[in-house]
């Protein structure tokens, strides 16, 4: 909410800002052009991301160059130099690998245009692009562990389904839900296995963890890094004849819009976005480089935490 | 070749007695090590061996370990008698996905008769199993590359199909499949075990399996024997594409959705496992349809029991791989050799 909040704030003060101080070049703000290389549309999560792009860039009267690489660094590489050329003057760049972007990098830097990464980092040097607008994991786990442990009031033995090993939504995620609950020591994690992210892999681990923990009498909630692996369970837990959201408590992360569905049918209790409006920060980050403002070079741009009250309401809005 | 390997067989067997000639029985090594693995299990996690009756089905984790492991037996078995005819088929993954898409689209748009949705799937499955067929026996495409082509594209076809969303339904048949009991049995491994006794009796008690055995062992031989191998080999891939189309229902029906992206994925490297763990060679000439379940079995009480232990997460599969290399050693005819060597000489100092 607060977050929502300060982003109008942000956005009414800059437009007045720009209606003020552009008032004669307004044309030539309308005229802003902007290059975004999206990696591809592999899942319904960047798609919408895509989505939200296109619409604030129209809402803002930018003319956005859009790029889609189908998961090729290559292309993607080949578009920044194809915006480069064209004297954009801002790129957004969701990078598909994290290494290999320095002399790309370097191009745009040299040609003065601004580069903003969006939602992924690279590992090139810092002062080569302008920021990164992106999710912080290690915060949406927190907020996962900080709802958990208001809602038992810091006493539950938690089950973690973890994302794929060595991924680093499923590390970050971990840390920041391990972080919160080492404030209360009634608050555990008893059991944490990987289920790859996927339904099938959610149910399956959550089937062995109900078998362990005495038929699922041990478990008072379960934590997955995904709300697909949420939804798994929420199976596997029905079969074990318990009634998931009651019985065991399901909070997830990302809210895609089947989560909704189960949320509003009351088979779980909480999301947490993974936030895919990253199109507002970035332009405004390109717009405050252009007037000669500091940009942090990470824009934290965390979603909300959603309940069952407005589930069936956000699953309307989403799946339509 | 095969009559020098009884006649061997025969000797060993007059030599040794009884106790070593059932260790050269082909299932006797799978077996031995799925019964020391489930007893380590159960050592490790007494759970692990516990079966109850819950609601009127069992329930435990070894119910688990056939559960979970009846569509990847699908699969194998498929894979196996692929194997015999000196091929393979990497695109049962994707058939899955496949399948599995197809009955999620059928179910939640439209309002066909439930038998109707599971031809429709199967048929795609058939569909599948004849491109693959006809690649490798026909247009003699080897087999690795014919079948790679669907394994990359069939995903690709699945998330055309589900228009790259997990698609979801709700129907009582369908969830009956997935996660229902007749008898305190789960429904889809009576399915499973259905297709493979089925497969099984056509197999072993016709000439077909010798058929495919022979193919496999020398196709220009088999063919100026009066056998169809190219048709035995279209069969081949047919069936496999049945099984997996099979083993998709099974999944998408236990999720109650199909997941393009993930249904089936790395399965055919689980089901190739299988099949070598049943002690198949790739060269094909040879399959054993029951020593392959057992072969599903091993790696499943693996996965199971390795989630029940509790063990982190990052080692599992490293785990994972150091079992199933010793089960292989026991088997491997060098192993095996140097063993034996070790043992007579122990014999000898005594």
């Amino acid at each position: 909410m607060s977050y929502s909040m300060k982003h109008l704030k942000t956005r009414v003060c800059s437009t007045l800002a720009m209606a003020v101080a552009l008032g004669l070049s307004a044309s030539a703000q309308a005229e802003l052009l902007i290059g975004f290389s999206q990696i591809g549309s592999e899942s319904g999560w960047r798609t919408s991301e895509t989505a939200s792009i296109k619409a604030e860039a129209e809402r803002r009267g930018i003319d956005l160059k859009f790029s889609d690489a189908q998961q090729k660094q290559e292309n993607q590489i080949k578009a920044v130099r194809s915006f480069i050329a064209q004297g954009v003057d801002g790129i957004l760049l969701a990078p598909v690998v994290e290494t290999g972007w320095d002399q790309v990098l370097k191009e745009a830097q040299k040609a003065g245009i601004p580069v903003v990464l969006i939602d992924r980092g690279v590992d090139a040097d810092e002062s080569l692009y302008l920021t990164k607008v992106a999710s912080d994991f290690v915060q949406e786990g927190a907020l996962a562990a900080a709802w958990l442990a208001a809602e038992t009031n810091g006493v539950c033995d938690v089950v973690e389904l973890q994302g794929t090993v060595g991924s680093s939504a499923a590390n970050d995620r971990k840390e920041g839900f391990e972080s919160v609950i080492g404030n209360f020591p009634g608050l555990k994690i008893t059991r944490s296995q990987s289920g790859n992210f996927t339904r099938s892999g959610g149910k399956e681990v959550m089937e062995s963890f109900l078998k362990a923990e005495n038929g699922g009498k041990g478990i008072c909630a379960v934590y997955a890094h995904n709300d697909d692996m949420a939804l798994g369970a929420v199976q596997a837990i029905k079969e074990a004849g318990l009634n998931p959201g009651e019985d065991i408590l399901v909070v997830s992360i990302d809210a895609v819009p089947d989560i909704f569905k189960a949320m509003a049918e009351g088979d779980t209790n909480a999301t947490i976005e993974l936030n895919p409006h990253l199109g507002g920060p970035a332009f405004d980050a390109i717009n405050t480089a252009k007037s000669g403002g500091e940009v942090p070079k990470w824009i934290k741009a965390n979603g909300p935490l959603y309940l069952p009250d407005t589930a069936a309401e956000e699953y309307k809005k989403r799946s339509s | 070749m095969t009559s020098l390997h009884t006649q061997s067989g025969a000797s060993a067997q007059r030599r040794i007695g009884l106790p070593r000639a059932l260790m050269q029985r082909q299932w006797f090594a799978p077996l031995g090590a799925l019964l020391l693995i489930i007893i380590c299990m159960g050592l490790v996690s007494p759970g692990f061996l516990s079966i109850r009756v819950v609601d009127g089905h069992l329930y435990g984790s070894l119910i688990d370990v056939i559960h979970r492991g009846s569509s990847a037996a699908l699969v194998a078995v498929g894979m196996a008698i692929v194997i015999g005819t000196r091929g393979i088929d990497l695109s049962v993954g994707s058939v899955i996905a496949i399948s599995g898409a197809v009955m999620a689209v059928l179910i939640s748009e439209t309002d066909l008769p439930p038998w109707l949705i599971i031809l429709a799937a199967v048929g795609s499955g058939v569909l599948c199993g004849l491109w693959n067929g006809v690649l490798v026996a026909y247009l003699e495409i080897q087999p690795i590359i014919s079948t790679l082509i669907l394994m990359v594209a069939g995903r690709g076809i699945a998330q055309m199909i589900t228009g790259g969303q997990i698609v979801t339904f709700h129907g009582e048949f369908f969830e009956a499949i997935g996660s229902g009991y007749l008898l305190g049995i789960p429904w889809r491994v009576l399915i499973a075990a259905a297709v493979i006794l089925l497969l099984w009796l056509t197999m072993r008690k016709t000439a077909l399996g010798l058929f495919v055995e022979a193919v496999g062992g020398n196709a220009r031989a088999s063919r100026l024997a009066g056998i169809d191998s190219r048709g035995i080999t279209l069969l081949a891939y047919v069936i496999s594409g049945v099984c997996s189309a099979v083993a998709g229902i099974i999944i998408a029906a236990d999720i109650r959705g199909a997941d393009a992206n993930n249904a089936g994925l790395w399965l055919e490297l689980d089901a190739i496992l299988a099949v070598v763990l049943g002690g198949a060679a790739l060269m094909g000439g040879r399959f054993y349809l029951g020593a392959t379940v057992i072969g599903v079995l091993i790696i499943q009480s693996l996965t199971t029991g390795i989630l029940l232990s509790g063990l982190p997460s990052q080692y599992t599969l490293v785990v994972k791989a150091g079992v199933v290399l010793l089960v292989l050693l026991m088997q491997a005819p060098g192993f095996r050799r140097s063993m034996a060597a070790v043992l007579r000489r122990r014999q000898h100092e005594d």
